[in-house]
């Protein structure tokens, strides 16, 4: 059984209550086509559970076999630090057939992001450090290929459609309890 | 798909502290490597149960893009199965592998019995992982679930073990 080494800390990627009862990590690779799967299940997930579950994204991206991965974590790192990482990281997704040097600045574009700085950061691999920092954590915590889940820490081995997700989590914590409005 | 389970498979592997069988195989259709021709350095052996697993990121894809930190160790890595070789160099090339492909092939998983990595019945190996010294003593083993990709953490561990 493997258990996540690097705990999620503030300078994770991550959406919902610090203190949520569930923390669910995601290992991902923009270029991965079950990534994009888990990527719609994830955010159902999300809604099912709301405030009672935590999502941190890492990158994972096998460039070997997805040669254009690499830069798309960058890019989403490069909009992290334009307060638009989880804009790009949707975007990265929706339009992973797609993933180019151009289709990049295009998305930036889109998210009002400054270009030139984009594009010396994407030549300089400013935040090549930054990925392969979450690439190396997740291989030391036992990340066996994309996606990769961590539920409170242990690695969740198996299906990851969405009844899996919701059961695993569901495991972790009990049931869903009935979303609060407001 | 078998339904996973996360407890480690009661292992019949070759335990830490054996010396480990040396072999020769196939790692192209032209070349073969030795066990023992790569002592003086730690070398790590990947049995798995077959090329072309259906699935993005399988263990000898992962294991290609962990192998500059394997690298970091000074380790060789060599990745074992039943294919024969010219299944590994198709398979090889389709994933871009940076490591050899061994086949254990004839007779039939004769190296993966050796190590008590041999699924009788079944015809394949097990997901076993082995870490040996460079003085060709095993110091470690472990045996994952068929269904479960082990990653490379144990590994990692196994390296960062050992006696520098």
């Amino acid at each position: 059984m493997s258990n996540l080494k690097n705990p999620v800390t503030p300078t994770d990627h991550s959406q919902g209550p610090e203190d949520a009862p569930a923390t669910l990590v995601e290992y991902g690779d923009y270029q991965c086509p079950h990534c994009v799967h888990a990527h719609s299940i994830v955010k159902r997930v999300q809604k099912h559970f709301g405030k009672q579950v935590r999502f941190v994204f890492r990158n994972f991206p096998l460039s070997q076999i997805h040669p254009e991965a690499e830069g798309a974590a960058e890019t989403a790192e490069f909009a992290a630090a334009h307060g638009k990482f989880w804009e790009m990281h949707d975007l990265l997704f929706e339009n992973q057939e797609q993933l180019s040097d151009s289709l990049f600045l295009q998305l930036a574009k889109k998210l009002k992001l400054p270009i030139d700085a984009m594009e010396s950061a994407l030549e300089s691999g400013e935040f090549a450090t930054r990925v392969g920092s979450d690439f190396s954590g997740g291989v030391r915590s036992g990340v066996n290929g994309t996606p990769t889940f961590f539920i409170n820490g242990r690695r969740h081995d198996g299906p990851f459609e969405y009844p899996d997700l919701v059961a695993a989590i569901e495991d972790a914590i009990g049931p869903a309890k009935a979303v609060v409005n407001g | 798909m078998p339904a996973q389970t996360t407890n480690e498979v009661k292992s019949k592997l070759l335990p830490a502290g054996t010396q480990a069988p040396d072999f020769t195989l196939n790692s192209k259709p032209d070349q073969k490597i030795s066990l023992s021709a790569l002592r003086g350095k730690p070398v790590i052996l990947a049995f798995y149960p077959a090329d072309w697993s259906p699935v993005c990121g399988d263990q000898m894809a992962l294991y290609n893009e962990v192998l500059p930190e394997f690298n970091k160790y000074g380790a060789e890595l060599l990745g074992v199965s039943v294919d024969g070789a010219w299944c590994h160099r198709a398979f090889s090339e389709a994933r871009k592998l940076r490591f050899p492909l061994l086949a254990d092939f004839e007779p039939k998983g004769a190296v993966a019995q050796k190590y008590g990595a041999y699924r009788d019945g079944d015809g394949i190996t097990e997901r076993a992982l082995f870490v040996i010294d460079k003085n060709g003593v095993i110091a470690w083993s472990y045996c994952s679930p068929i269904g479960v990709n082990p990653g490379a953490d144990g590994i990692l561990q196994a390296l960062e073990d050992l006696p520098k």
